[in-house]
């Protein structure tokens, strides 16, 4: 069973921080987004449309460590981090792969990439996100969702 | 359980979409649809009334199976989007592919 385990806060804002780890295994992937939400809107009210676009870019960011990052290799792990802000809140998902260009993805609603079945992981999240980022390697990816 | 499934009066296969439809159970769905096909069903509603949300994986399997029951000569409808899924298939162009009722009753009339 998955848990969020609180990380001690930094200097110099002294954010609330939670951190899960969890092995390259997709079946885990829902579990994942039920403890993500949970750490991040709890008992608090949160529209449907904030918890969707949380639940959403998590799951597509966390697949995508899993089947791109870490190449479906069960022995590699992926960890989460959700950091807590008054109006928002930040996700981070890393892997443990060599990385990738997040500038070379190709648009996927060109009419010749409608009917691909893959390609529109990134796009989702840019879309739903306030704010992406990604660290030099391209292993890393925060989120930023406000929180209503 | 993450599908369920159902058959109208006229033989049309309505399978609901429980939760999510995620890189976890697209696959399954795949499945279901694969089966049914291989029985001889050739028109199918995909209802999304309870779906909570859908990964790019389950949006690349909606693609897949669309085109599956097509080419076997098909028909297969999206009904019950709530609002934040509709967008999502609007950003995507996706609705551009599919043909989504509002309702699984309507999308079952349109047969």
């Amino acid at each position: 069973m998955l848990s969020a385990v609180r990380v001690a806060p930094e200097p110099p804002d002294d954010r609330e921080r939670y951190r899960v780890v969890l092995p390259t295994d997709v079946s885990q992937v829902g579990e994942l987004v039920d403890v993500v939400v949970d750490c991040c809107f709890g008992r608090t009210e949160a529209s449907s449309r904030a918890r969707f676009r949380l639940c959403t870019v998590v799951a597509e960011a966390v697949a995508n460590a899993m089947l791109y990052g870490n190449e479906n290799d069960p022995s590699r792990r992926v960890t989460v981090e959700i950091e807590l802000h008054d109006d928002r809140v930040v996700i981070s998902v890393s892997d443990e792969g060599e990385g990738f260009d997040p500038q070379a993805l190709p648009d996927p609603t060109a009419p010749d990439a409608i009917e691909l079945t893959t390609g529109r992981g990134l796009y989702m999240i840019h879309s739903l996100a306030d704010h992406v980022a990604f660290n030099d390697r391209g292993n890393t990816i925060w989120i930023t969702l406000s929180r209503c | 359980m993450a599908f369920s499934e159902a058959r109208d009066p006229s033989g049309v296969v309505v399978v609901t979409v429980e939760g999510q439809l995620i890189v976890a159970n697209r696959q399954e769905l795949k499945q279901r649809l694969q089966d049914a096909l291989d029985r001889g069903d050739r028109k199918f509603v995909l209802d999304f009334t309870p779906t909570a949300y859908i990964d790019s994986s389950g949006l690349g399997a909606l693609v897949s199976v669309s085109r599956k029951v097509r080419e076997a000569g098909g028909d297969l409808r999206l009904a019950g989007l709530n609002e934040d899924l509709r967008a999502l298939f609007e950003l995507t162009k996706l609705d551009t592919l599919f043909t989504i009722a509002a309702t699984p009753a309507e999308a079952l009339a349109g047969f």
